[in-house]
């Protein structure tokens, strides 16, 4: 790591402390166990309430400062309340925030200095699918584009390998791109 | 020009059933073979592939089967002996090496264009049979070169595969070709989307005795509550065998075969599995234990249940914790068991839907005269069975009759 370059920009993300909890999990891969938890609760209709507060990592449970709850609903176009955002729009919010945090991250230990950062993220549904109009039409997005405004002390070529690093890291990036096996039952 | 009255077009189980029909009602018609009689049965299955159905739901109009067996599962050899034997039987007027080029409009109703010449006619009858095209997804472009790719009407046995192999789908072929090349020794994966889970017997009886017995065969399509996707359900996830033994994911995983979920992309040298696999097994069980419910409540209320074994229900299925991604370099070998796709290039496209399936309403297709035949969910849950074209058959050629005397009507 170029320590001159890194120390010169300042994204505000705590780079030493994230290179610090690698090296404490490459040791104690335990710790690097984590689970996250949402609870939802159905309010009325189509709209409901999930909050995150605990979570599970580093090897004990952990929380959150305070609660965070987001509402989600259909919009009035279905004939619902739109108390919130829809549930696919969700999965865009937590594409781009989790985009976001990796390119800051990303440009922080590469000693890039961000001024401003702007994503726009389109997901494309074809409504064929949940309505079991055509069972070829998958029920989730066709396809995401997301595009990127970055104004940074940077050439292009080095944002976008930041852009493409962030990629490579994200987590909910893999999620939407990768299978994930889920279990869903009655308790 | 030669001319007739109908033309049939394949003879199969539906074109011969139809071909009957016309002849007891002294209508003069011709039945279009490409190849030769039951040429599928001959040629496009596998060797050691049996019917679903035991013996004795094989009823076609005026001729059942009469063999030593009738709890058995024919060999698709025996299914093309019987269909040689009821052609005979009733003396269906059956050109062999015949192929259809196109059917058009013509100036007494239809031409139906011959690699042998052009045949005129007032009604045709498209009995091409469901299982000729093999569907194969689009992804099957993205599979590395190394990979044998095959759909189950070229396959014939085990020793046609080598190596490690992906079977993708796990309907009625694709968990019998997992099932029959684990036990050949082949190491097998299987990639399940949605099913319907069926045990052979239950009670002591054939699952299908209970199904014809419940009347289940005979929902109407103009009954079903949603037809499109009762004509889309993949087939029975059974086998036919002397042993009458279950074909389900349980007996495929005690076999050998590992279970992963839908095949749903190919990412260079790796292949992705959905991760809907748990609820694809749960759907599949619940539908199943609704079914044994019914049965259950039909044989107390009939008063059946001394007469059958005590219910035996399967056991939930085992679902693995299924890997998501699988490396394809490890892999021979992707059997395609992922259905059949309408193929009828000879026909015009205003009589096709966007897939190229042909539209029709329970047979009866937009241009007046034309019929379809053979098709799954036809008329009938069991229009594409053996045992189901028959009735289906006997309604259409009702039809066909009324249209010949309008036609006639007009004329004078």
């Amino acid at each position: 790591m170029s320590i001159t370059e890194a120390t010169a920009a300042d994204n505000g993300v705590d780079v030493a402390h994230l290179m610090h909890a690698r090296e404490a999990m490459t040791a104690t891969p335990a710790a690097a166990q984590f689970t996250f938890t949402a609870n939802n609760e159905w309010v009325r209709g189509t709209h409901s309430r999930t909050s995150v507060k605990d979570f599970f990592g580093v090897g004990a449970p952990q929380s959150h400062r305070q609660t965070y709850s987001v509402d989600t609903d259909h919009p009035e176009v279905f004939s619902s309340a739109d108390n919130g955002p829809t549930p696919p729009e969700m999965v865009l919010i937590g594409l781009a925030g989790c985009l976001t945090a990796g390119v800051a991250s990303v440009a922080q230990n590469r000693g890039i200095q961000l001024r401003s950062v702007k994503a726009t993220v389109e997901g494309n549904l074809d409504l064929a699918g949940i309505l079991g109009i055509d069972p070829e039409v998958r029920n989730g997005f066709g396809g995401i584009d997301v595009s990127y405004e970055i104004d940074a002390d940077a050439t292009r070529e080095e944002i976008e390998a930041v852009v493409a690093q962030s990629q490579k890291r994200s987590t909910v990036f893999d999620v939407v791109t990768n299978p994930t096996n889920v279990t869903v039952k009655v308790v | 020009m030669q001319s007739t009255t109908v033309t049939i077009i394949g003879a199969g189980q539906a074109g011969l059933a139809m071909s009957k029909c016309l002849t007891e009602s002294s209508i003069d018609h011709v039945v279009l073979e490409r190849s030769e009689v039951a040429n599928s049965w001959r040629s496009e299955r596998w060797d050691s592939l049996r019917l679903l159905t035991p013996n004795w739901l094989t009823r076609l109009p005026g001729f059942s089967y009469r063999g030593d067996d009738p709890d058995g599962y024919m060999t698709a050899a025996e299914v093309a002996t019987f269909l040689s034997d009821y052609r005979r039987a009733i003396d269906a007027p059956v050109r062999t090496g015949t192929s259809v080029e196109s059917v058009a409009a013509g100036p007494d109703g239809y031409v139906v264009t011959t690699d042998q010449g052009p045949i005129g006619c007032r009604s045709v009858v498209i009995a091409t049979g469901a299982c000729s095209t093999p569907k194969i997804p689009a992804i099957a472009a993205d599979l590395p070169p190394h990979i044998r790719q095959l759909a189950p009407i070229h396959y014939r046995n085990s020793s046609d595969v080598e190596g490690r192999v992906l079977v993708v789908g796990a309907s009625a072929s694709g968990a019998q070709l997992a099932d029959e090349l684990a036990r050949s020794g082949a190491e097998v994966t299987l990639a399940v989307g949605e099913h319907i889970r069926l045990p052979r017997t239950y009670r002591g009886m054939d699952i299908h005795w209970w199904m014809d017995t419940l009347g289940l065969l005979d929902d109407r399509y103009d009954e079903v509550e949603d037809l499109a996707r009762a004509r889309r359900l993949p087939s029975l996830q059974l086998v036919g065998t002397p042993e009458h033994r279950t074909l389900d994911l349980n007996a495929l995983q005690e076999s050998g075969v590992g279970v992963v979920g839908r095949l749903v992309g190919v990412d260079g040298h790796t292949a992705q599995f959905s991760g809907s696999l748990a609820n694809h097994c749960a759907s599949a069980d619940l539908k199943l234990g609704r079914l044994l419910d019914e049965i259950d409540d039909h044989a107390r209320t009939r008063g059946l249940d001394p007469e059958v074994a005590p219910a035996d229900r399967p056991a939930a299925t085992v679902v693995p914790t299924p890997r998501n991604t699988l490396s394809l370099d490890d892999f021979s070998t992707v059997v395609w068991a992922t259905g059949f796709a309408p193929n009828y290039p000879w026909l015009d496209e205003h009589l096709l839907d966007r897939r190229g399936a042909i539209v029709h309403d329970g047979g009866v297709m937009s241009q007046p005269g034309m019929y379809a035949l053979g098709l799954p969910f036809m008329r009938r849950r069991k229009s594409s069975f053996l045992d189901g074209v028959g009735p289906d058959a006997q309604d259409l050629s009702a039809h066909l009759m009324n249209h010949l005397d309008e036609h006639a009507s007009r004329r004078r």
